[in-house]
């Protein structure tokens, strides 16, 4: 299993936090894990899952907007190149929704009773971390229901990732698109979307 | 989970759970994601596990549902394996209707009589449903014996479909379906049944020659044998024709005759419709018999001249123009072969004395079978004569406490000839119908067009095995007064053109389509106990060694 690679990567730190989900300043411009993964921050004792839902990079000081710059270089990476400041200037952000939590007791696929603490230290799950939570798919219910997030597409992303971890991702899917299927009652033109989008 | 609900480790083929139903409209189950409803056929046999009783019954029907009503506006592209396979059981789901028949006692012991009761109530909700397992069918109609006769398999299982022959003879029995469906094959296997299990003797009038030397079947092996070579010493042949005898070098047990003096008017009765009689005319023999003598009537009638029929009729006073038409007509006979204006012939004696003996007979019409007037004349007047002698048997056994006659089943082809509304209160036929089995003596009616016989004889049918029928008016024939025959009508129009039948009534707990037994191959007669040339010399060495010790010191 590859997890060696994954299991201490870890991301950036919370920076806005709340019951429903959290933000988080990655260390290094770019580095936000894709759309639809799962991440993790917090200590053992209180773990909090967020599913990434949205990717933003941007000017740190808002008041100061990039503008476009070398117009003769050769490539993107020259322009960096040529201006090293800019990778302090531009932050990279990500958000999450939040999906569940682990206490002491064991893994809940709902919302934690608290939100993270700001600095808190974000980690992508390792293969192993992802199975076991996409053992079950309550959670998708979040994701198809949170307010301001591309749902349809983050499921999506969300259910491909997790279906790599798991032995059979075919099987995987089938089972995540019959629970799509139940969520998505009446709603067939969203199932219709979101199947195509699983059957690539 | 109890010894009836295991599938042996098998996966069962499909599998759902019940969402509603009711007694009378018959159990809802939504059907499992895994299980399509193209696995599942109309007729198939289903169990319902509930909690504390498992519930047996047939599927009726088979739909579609979705959970989404705009599903028709935004349909899923199945074409996609991966969205069909998502969408099946879910969004679109199927679901199937059962009529639960039988109640299984989860506690009781195989083929405890009691295993089984009617299904007074319905499972509850979300008790799952399967296919009946090989232990249920048996629980309910009996595993092969003496007694228990296999048939055939219940639709889509391996498993062997018996029928209690004891309770089949105790009735009358009907096997129906359009022409070509199996009916006479289906009922060569019941008669070997019956044969098998000494239940009772039979008496076939075998219109098309299928049933005792040979029948006839479709493809390439155009015959397969007639229970005379399966069943040799059990069985006699009693033949009409003798110019076909002769053409195909038969040799029958006995050829039947019958002298004028042997018909009665009551003969001609029922021959109306074959002789194109008006009432006027078919009452005339009566008068006749009055008029000559009880034996002769018909002899003397038929010598008249014509000239000599109208002084007659004056002198009867009956009108002219029918008696000359009844004269016309009557002249008929005379093309019969078997009849014999010398004398009578005691055929019926012969008969019965075969039958007596417990040895099954079966009367070839030859090429009379395609002769309607022979074969209802023939079958009528036998049978009439050969019921009157039950009737005296089974008197005298009740007064002198003599034994029983031996119950007798007699098959017709083409019944309605004989038990159409109009001519069956006239014929012995529906008279045996009606009588149950008072008098040992029951019947085994053939027919493709059962809207044609009288509903009153329908009803005292006991058993009915039914093949595929397209017209409605037979559909509601074969189903009225049947105690949820409404939910049958869609089996019975699902039924394969071929070998395949729906039996219900008295002799089955619960109504079961089946696959008929193969009949025509080598291992079909092996089964039956038949044994050809080379294994016969086997065995009869074997016999010899047996009883005398082996050749060789
Ligand atoms: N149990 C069976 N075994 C083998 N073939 C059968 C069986 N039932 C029907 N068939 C086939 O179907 C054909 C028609 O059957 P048949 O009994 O003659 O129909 P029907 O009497 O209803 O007109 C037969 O010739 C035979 O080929
Ligand atoms: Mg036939």
């Amino acid at each position: 299993m590859t997890t060696s690679k994954n299991i201490t990567d870890r991301l950036g730190q919370v920076v806005v936090a709340s019951t429903t989900g959290f933000t988080a300043h990655c260390h290094e411009l770019y580095q936000a894990p894709p759309l639809g993964s799962l991440v993790r921050c917090g200590r053992d004792d209180g773990v909090v899952y967020g599913v990434v839902a949205g990717i933003t990079t941007e000017s740190l000081d808002p008041s100061r907007r990039p503008m476009a710059r070398d117009a003769k270089a050769e490539s993107e990476d020259e322009v960096y190149a040529n201006h090293p400041q800019l990778t302090r200037l531009l932050a990279t952000r990500f958000e999450t929704l939040s999906v569940g939590y682990r206490d002491d007791v064991g893994l809940h696929r709902y919302l934690a009773p608290l939100p993270p603490s700001i600095y808190s230290f974000v980690h992508l799950c390792s293969d192993g971390e992802t199975r076991e939570f996409t053992e079950s798919l309550e959670s998708l219910s979040v994701l198809l229901n949170a307010p301001n997030a591309p749902q349809d597409d983050v499921a999506a992303a969300f259910l491909r990732l997790a279906s790599t971890t798991h032995s059979d991702p075919r099987a995987f899917l089938v089972r995540a698109g019959k629970e799509l299927a139940v969520q998505l009652i009446g709603q067939s033109q969203r199932l219709n979307g979101i199947l195509r989008r699983l059957s690539r | 989970m109890t010894q009836n609900g295991s599938t042996g480790g098998m996966q069962p083929a499909w599998s759902g759970v019940v969402i509603s139903g009711s007694l009378t409209d018959g159990v809802t189950a939504r059907l499992d994601a895994g299980s399509s409803v193209e696995d599942i056929k109309v007729g198939t046999l289903a169990a319902i596990e509930g909690e504390r009783m498992r519930f047996l019954g047939e599927i009726t029907d088979v739909s579609l549902e979705s959970a989404d009503r705009n599903l028709g506006a935004a349909p899923p592209d199945t074409s996609d394996p991966f969205i069909a396979q998502v969408v099946s059981g879910t969004t679109a789901y199927g679901t199937i209707k059962v009529a639960p028949r039988l109640v299984l006692d989860k506690e009781a012991a195989l083929s405890d009589e009691q295993a089984h009761m009617p299904a007074k109530t319905v499972p509850s909700h979300f008790s799952r449903i399967s296919q009946a397992t090989a232990q249920d069918i048996e629980m309910v109609y009996g595993s092969e014996d003496d007694q228990h006769f296999w048939i055939g398999n219940p639709l889509d299982m391996e498993t062997k479909l018996c029928l209690d022959v004891r309770r089949l003879v105790e009735r009358s029995n009907g096997v129906f379906g359009k022409s070509g469906t199996g009916k006479t094959f289906l009922t060569r296997l019941l008669l070997a049944g019956i044969l098998q299990s000494g239940e009772a003797v039979n008496l076939v009038f075998d219109m098309h020659g299928e049933y005792g030397w040979r029948g006839s079947a479709e493809g390439s092996t155009r015959e397969v044998k007639g229970l005379k070579q399966l069943f040799g010493s059990k069985v006699a042949v009693f033949a009409l024709d003798a110019e076909s005898v002769k053409r195909k070098r038969l040799n029958p047990d006995y050829m039947v005759k019958i002298g004028y003096e042997e018909i009665e008017p009551e003969d001609i009765q029922i021959l109306r419709g074959a002789l194109n009689l008006s009432e006027v005319a078919a009452d005339i023999p009566y008068s006749l018999q009055r008029k000559f003598s009880k034996r002769t009537w018909l002899k003397e009638f038929l010598a008249l001249q014509p000239e000599a029929i109208a002084d007659l009729a004056t002198e009867m006073n009956v009108n002219q123009g029918a008696m000359a038409t009844l004269h016309r007509r009557l002249g008929r006979l005379d093309r019969f072969s078997f009849m014999d204006p010398t004398g009578a012939h005691d055929s019926v004696g012969r008969l019965l004395d075969y039958l007596n003996r417990g040895m099954h007979v079966v009367l070839e019409f030859g090429g009379y079978g395609n002769d309607l007037l022979a074969y209802v004349l023939v079958a009528n007047l036998l049978t009439r004569r050969i019921h009157q002698r039950y009737v005296d048997m089974k008197e005298r056994a009740l007064s002198e406490m003599s034994p029983e006659p031996r119950p007798l089943v007699i098959t017709i082809e083409e019944a309605h000839r004989f038990l159409m509304p109009g001519i069956a209160e006239q014929t012995i036929f529906a008279t045996i119908a009606r009588e149950m089995r008072k008098y040992n003596v029951t019947l085994l009616v053939v027919d493709q067009r059962p809207s044609s016989i009288a509903d009153e004889i329908m009803s005292q049918v006991g058993t009915k095995l039914v093949c595929l029928l397209d017209d409605e008016n037979d559909v509601k024939a074969v189903l009225t007064g049947v105690s949820g025959g409404s939910k049958l009508r869609t089996v019975l129009a699902s039924l394969d053109s071929k070998q395949q039948a729906l039996a219900f009534g008295h002799a089955v707990p619960m109504p079961v389509v089946f696959r008929t037994r193969d009949y025509g191959t080598t291992e079909s007669y092996k089964s039956f106990g038949y044994l050809d040339e080379a294994e016969r010399k086997v065995k009869m060495e074997k016999d010899l060694a047996d009883l005398y010790g082996p050749e060789d010191e």
